[in-house]
């Protein structure tokens, strides 16, 4: 079977490659200190700082830097919750079924009824801000999304012949949750898993450009945006960096999760490639 | 309207009005029942402990859950919140104000984005799979990629600051005409209809799609019946329901998104007076501004599901 | 050459139909799927195309229309309607033709109607459109059709939406209104497949007749060749979209002169012989009854049976029947209210739960859709392979010799082996299904319809070898069918059931022999004989009405 990755998924896997490697190797890349003033307020673009200054004048590559890292670190981690959470959940509800099931799923509906951004303003006004807090807090808050998602994809393999088969055959739980339902449920899921991790990096930096996520000394893309926008009005583009990574991110998750499935689709059809 | 479809309507209303209140029950509890004190986190760590109990009693934190509660949700009822902690202001009178400058902001969002939805959905199915098509796909992936501020501050820069069209804040009060109002808003909607659009169309597109591939549009063109005719004919009245469904649903996003593009340019309605809120802790406010922004978003839910059961012919005309 | 042309109603000279295959992640791909036909009907007469799935004869009954579902389109050749080349058609003069000269009526009616209008507005819509009378006009000739047609309240039935009206009944409207422009072609695109058997012959009957009283020209599209047989005057059979034979209904049926139409002829004519029945049965029934959850009433009542070590018994009837319902109270997938199930003389636990392994080993089941009855995730070896591992604990090699022997013995062989169900035909999967069961060495299988999903050769070659594994492995079946033909080919012993009820039950030999009580009757005379004639018969003959109606 040979591998043929179009062009656009190509780019957003570099792509990707670059942004999840400027977080892991923050403070190798960083050219100065996370918090150090190296020169004036709003420096335009030099070959000393390549992305100019801040408003207070520290480095903005270097900013940007430690902000790829808590973006991804946060969202990245928000999203494993969420996921774990929301699969387990969704096929425990679907192979327990009965009371269990209606329960945990009408719980759901009543939190998505309100919406995300409200729900988590609502409780950020009164639990302190901490990057712990605010993993939990999304992560819970998406979690209902990735267990309507995963509940609907096992509901529809729960049904099919092949776990009846299993059951008559006298299977237990454990091989008709790992076995049947869980490799067939995958590929759905793994492709929203990109499509949930954008949303995290989208709905983190929403939150820290309120001011209500990352808090200094931490930063985040939001929170760089956050501290530049005044600049904006005199005409300095420097909120507009960290704007770009963002859109660049998560276009990038994008174009990989759209391959992904494409390719998924294209097992369901057959295997002769 | 058949009785039954009434009763099913009834249903749905009932539903909704429980969702209502469960959704008030959860911010109120989302505010109270968490970790932590809510006198300490209002007051922050330094608060000396007689003023923790001052604050106590003043919110009414020594009573039992159940009745503040009650006493908060007939009080909201009746259009009074109680007064901020932080200025003592009347919420109900600060709200009326905003809410009412938020709605106008989003209905001039609507106005412009919805016919301009359906008008892009059509063209992307007119030319499926071609150019127009792949285009508006390109375009609308890329709108749902970046958050609302990014969209915002980048048509700031350009139009604002660089072209200086029209001004970066948007000011609104009550000594402007209507067109100096829509002058001032106008970035703000145009913001607005690009976070909204996007999710629209690629719904409107996969509704009329999902139409357009039923064996009934077959049925109709193997009668020979011109291409106009198939679609005011068969198409429109069976893709009508799903569009408002579309509609009705994305409003309910846009309400939401009203919040972010309102900070951007410091506009004075309900989502700037939220996030501010939510900065100095002031709960009253969060639960007030909060319940609204539910209510909305859930009635909204609602009409797109009530929409859903009137217009569906097998309900309307039972067997 | 013109002049040969006109006194044809159609006449395709080598048509060839190519489509456009876009497999994800590669590009699009062009095929051909008929490859160079010719054909032709005269005015008045009925031509019958016939082959099983992939065989192009929607596509050429649709070519009639010049249009080509979804990437389909006409590649080469010439089609004339009424002396006219339609490929060289405008737009417009398409539109002229399509619902005016040329109607068509669709395999699902209940998909084909607009479910927003009503049944009236829909049928009169081609007249209107094409302005060929009023609509007063239009509206009489609907009635007189719907009369014709046999429908119920002919005067009203247009006043009622599609989801109002039985399935049988909408097919019989798709028919009414395919014929109320009258029309000098109507395609009839498989318009009885959907329904029930005994509803099947009644609307096969009415568009006979309609047929007849109109004389209209009719191209009628089947996989089944005995339906064919009773309305046409000419049959073409296809196969891989290319024409195999074409001649008069009569020469097909009674002088088939390809080994392809032989076979297709002599498919419903393999009857496995009866063996009385000997020793102390598997599986017995006695006074079962069950319903689901949420009903007031029982979906099987009552009903008590045997079966016999390495026989078959045949459970037959239609969908509502209660025959599927059954099974799931066997497997204790349902567990029954009243009565008991043994098996080998002792009484099965009512729940699947509560039943042990071997218990659940000596009962197996095939499932109707092999396709979902396979893990797609799962290589065949360990579709086959989990049950000897599972009940006998057999690993590595000698799990995967006795692998390969069940692969030998469902004709497939070791190169199946690292296969997975998508790479897999229709009758290869159930075949596979077939192994799986045969794995745990039951002493009874369950076959749920397991060949009615199938093209008839492909269902044949299936009857074959569960006859042939019968023999060799002593197993006994319980085979659930609606097709009375499969009940001849396979069963020792047969029960008829109709509403939750078994109301027939006995040897085959008895219970397809007359007297008949009415319903056997019903059902018995449903089942199309590759006859001329026959439908007439049956219809003048028949005592009770078909529940589609």
């Amino acid at each position: 079977m040979t591998m043929r990755i179009p062009v656009s998924a190509l780019i957003g896997l570099t792509m990707m490659v670059f942004f999840f490697s400027l977080a892991v190797f923050a403070p190798l890349i960083a050219p100065y200190g996370i918090g150090e003033v190296v020169g004036d307020v709003w420096e335009p673009m030099s070959a000393k700082h390549w992305l100019g200054t801040d408003n207070i004048g520290r480095d903005l590559l270097t900013r940007m830097i430690y902000g790829a890292r808590t973006t991804i670190f946060i969202a990245s981690a928000a999203t494993v919750l969420s996921f774990t959470l929301g699969t387990l959940l969704a096929l425990g509800a679907v192979v327990l079924g009965g009371w269990v099931d209606m329960a945990l799923s009408r719980f759901i509906d009543l939190i998505m009824s309100i919406p995300t951004l409200i729900f988590a303003l609502v409780v950020l006004s009164v639990v302190p801000t901490s990057i712990l807090i605010l993993i939990v807090l999304m992560g819970l808050l998406d979690t209902t999304r990735v267990y309507r998602l995963a509940r609907a994809v096992a509901v529809d393999i729960n049904v099919m012949d092949y776990v009846e088969a299993a059951r008559l055959r006298g299977e237990g739980t454990r091989w008709i949750v790992l076995r049947e339902i869980l490799p067939n449920a995958l590929s759905p899921l793994v492709a929203e898993l990109g499509l949930r991790f954008i949303f995290m990096v989208l709905f983190i930096s929403t939150l820290s450009f309120l001011g209500l996520g990352v808090l200094p000394p931490d930063t985040d893309w939001g929170a760089i945006v956050k501290e530049n926008k005044e600049g904006l009005v005199y005409g300095i583009p420097a909120a507009l960096a960290p704007a770009v990574a963002i859109a660049t991110l998560a276009i990038s998750v994008n174009l990989v999760a759209d391959w992904v499935l494409n390719r998924t689709t294209s097992l369901k059809g057959g295997r002769n490639a | 309207m058949p009785s039954h479809l009434i009763l099913l309507v009834i249903q749905r209303l009932a539903l909704g009005v429980l969702l209502l209140l469960a959704s008030s029950v959860l911010i109120f509890a989302g505010t109270q029942i968490l970790p932590g004190d809510v006198a300490q986190a209002v007051l922050g760590q330094s608060a000396t402990p007689e003023a923790i109990a001052n604050l106590r009693t003043e919110m009414g934190l020594n009573e039992p859950a159940v009745s503040r509660y009650l006493k908060w949700l007939f009080g909201a009822v009746q259009g009074d919140f109680g007064t901020a902690l932080t200025n003592g202001a009347d919420i109900g009178t600060s709200i009326s104000k905003r809410l009412g400058n938020t709605l106008f902001l989003a209905f001039w969002a609507a106005v412009i984005s919805v016919p301009l939805a359906i008008l892009l959905g059509l063209i992307a199915v007119r030319f499926r799979n071609r150019w127009p098509d792949r285009l508006i796909s390109a375009m609308s992936l890329a709108t749902i990629s970046v958050p609302e501020f990014v969209i915002g501050y980048v048509f700031m820069f350009f139009v604002a600051v660089k072209l200086r069209w029209v001004p970066s804040v948007s000011m609104i009060n009550d000594s402007m005409s209507l067109m100096q109002k829509l002058q001032s808003i106008a970035l703000p909607v145009i913001v607005l209809t690009f976070v909204v659009l996007a999710h629209m169309m690629r719904m409107t597109r996969a509704a009329i799609l999902n139409v357009m591939e039923s064996p009934y549009i077959e049925t109709a063109e193997l009668k020979g019946l011109s291409r106009f005719a198939v679609i005011t004919k068969h198409a429109l009245p069976n893709s009508v329901a799903p569009i408002v469904n579309v509609v009705m649903l994305n409003l309910a996003y846009l309400v939401v998104g009203v919040v972010v593009v309102e900070v951007i340019f410091v506009y004075p309605g309900m989502g700037q007076y939220l996030v501010d809120h939510v900065a100095k802790r002031d709960i009253p406010v969060v639960q007030a501004a909060g319940l609204i922004f539910a209510s909305v978003y859930i009635l909204l839910n609602m009409a797109a599901d009530i929409i859903g059961i009137v217009a569906n012919p097998r309900l309307r005309h039972p067997k | 050459m013109r002049d040969t042309v006109t006194h044809n109603l159609v006449e395709i000279r080598g048509l060839k139909i190519g489509a456009t295959v876009f497999t994800p992640g590669e590009k699009p791909k062009d095929v051909e799927i008929v490859h160079g036909v010719d054909l032709n009907l005269e005015k008045g007469k009925v031509l019958g195309l016939i082959g099983e799935s992939g065989a192009g004869k929607s596509t050429i009954g649709l070519s009639t229309l010049a249009y080509g579902r979804g990437g389909i389109r006409i590649t080469g050749g010439e089609i004339f309607i009424n002396g006219v080349d339609i490929l060289k058609n405008s737009m417009g003069e398409l539109r002229d033709l399509r619902g005016r000269k040329v109607t068509y009526v669709s395999q699902s009616a209940a998909a084909g109607f607009n479910p927003s209008k009503r049944l009236m507005d829909q049928v009169v819509e081609s007249c209107l459109s094409h302005k060929l009378c009023s609509r007063k006009e239009a509206e009489e000739r609907a009635v007189r059709l719907f009369r014709k047609l046999g429908l119920p309240d002919p005067e009203n039935f247009g006043m009622r939406y599609p989801h109002q009206v039985s399935g049988g009944q909408l097919q019989r409207a798709m028919t009414a209104m395919a014929l109320c422009p009258e029309p000098d072609l109507v395609i009839f695109d498989e318009p009885t497949t959907a329904l029930d058997v005994t509803t099947q012959i009644d609307v096969l009957a009415s568009i006979k007749e309609a047929i007849q009283d109109t004389g209209v020209g009719a191209i009628y599209i089947t996989h089944d060749l005995a339906v064919v047989a009773q309305v046409s005057d000419h049959i073409m059979v296809l196969q891989h979209g290319r024409m195999v034979e074409y001649g008069t209904t009569d020469q097909i049926i009674n002088n088939p002169q390809k080994d392809y139409t032989r076979a297709l002829v002599s498919i419903r004519s393999t009857i496995h012989d009866e063996t009385p029945s000997r020793g102390e049965p598997v599986l017995k029934l006695d006074n079962v009854s069950a319903r689901y959850r949420g009903l007031n009433f029982d979906v099987v009542k009552d009903v008590t049976l045997e079966i016999h070590p390495s026989q078959t018994l045949a459970v037959v009837g239609e969908s509502g029947s209660g025959k599927s319902t059954l099974a799931r109270v066997m497997t204790g997938l349902l567990p029954l209210r009243q009565g008991t199930v043994s098996f080998n003389g002792e009484t099965l636990p009512a729940a699947l739960e509560d039943r042990s392994k071997e218990q659940l080993r000596e009962l197996q089941m095939i499932y109707q859709m092999a396709d979902v009855a396979m893990n797609p995730r799962q290589t065949i070896e360990t579709i086959i392979g989990r049950p000897l591992e599972f009940y006998f604990g057999m690993q590595g090699a000698e799990k995967r010799a006795r692998v390969i022997e069940l692969l030998d013995e469902i004709e497939l062989g070791e190169s199946f082996l690292k296969r997975y169900p998508a790479e897999l035909s229709g009758g290869q999967k159930q075949r596979v299904c077939i192994a799986r069961a045969l794995a745990a060495k039951p002493r009874l299988i369950i076959c749920d319809e397991v060949t009615s999903a199938l093209d008839p050769l492909v269902a044949d070659g299936i009857l074959k070898l569960l006859l042939n594994l019968q023999e060799i492995e002593h197993v006994s079946y319980l085979f659930i069918t609606h097709d009375l033909a499969t009940v001849r080919a396979i069963a020792d012993t047969i029960a008829v059931m109709y509403q939750g009820n078994v109301v027939r039950y006995g040897p085959k030999s008895q219970v397809l022999e007359p007297p008949f009580d009415d319903y056997t009757d019903l059902l018995l005379s449903s089942v199309p004989e590759m006859k001329l004639g026959w439908l007439e018969d049956v219809i003048s003959t028949r005592k009770m009405d078909s529940a589609g109606n």
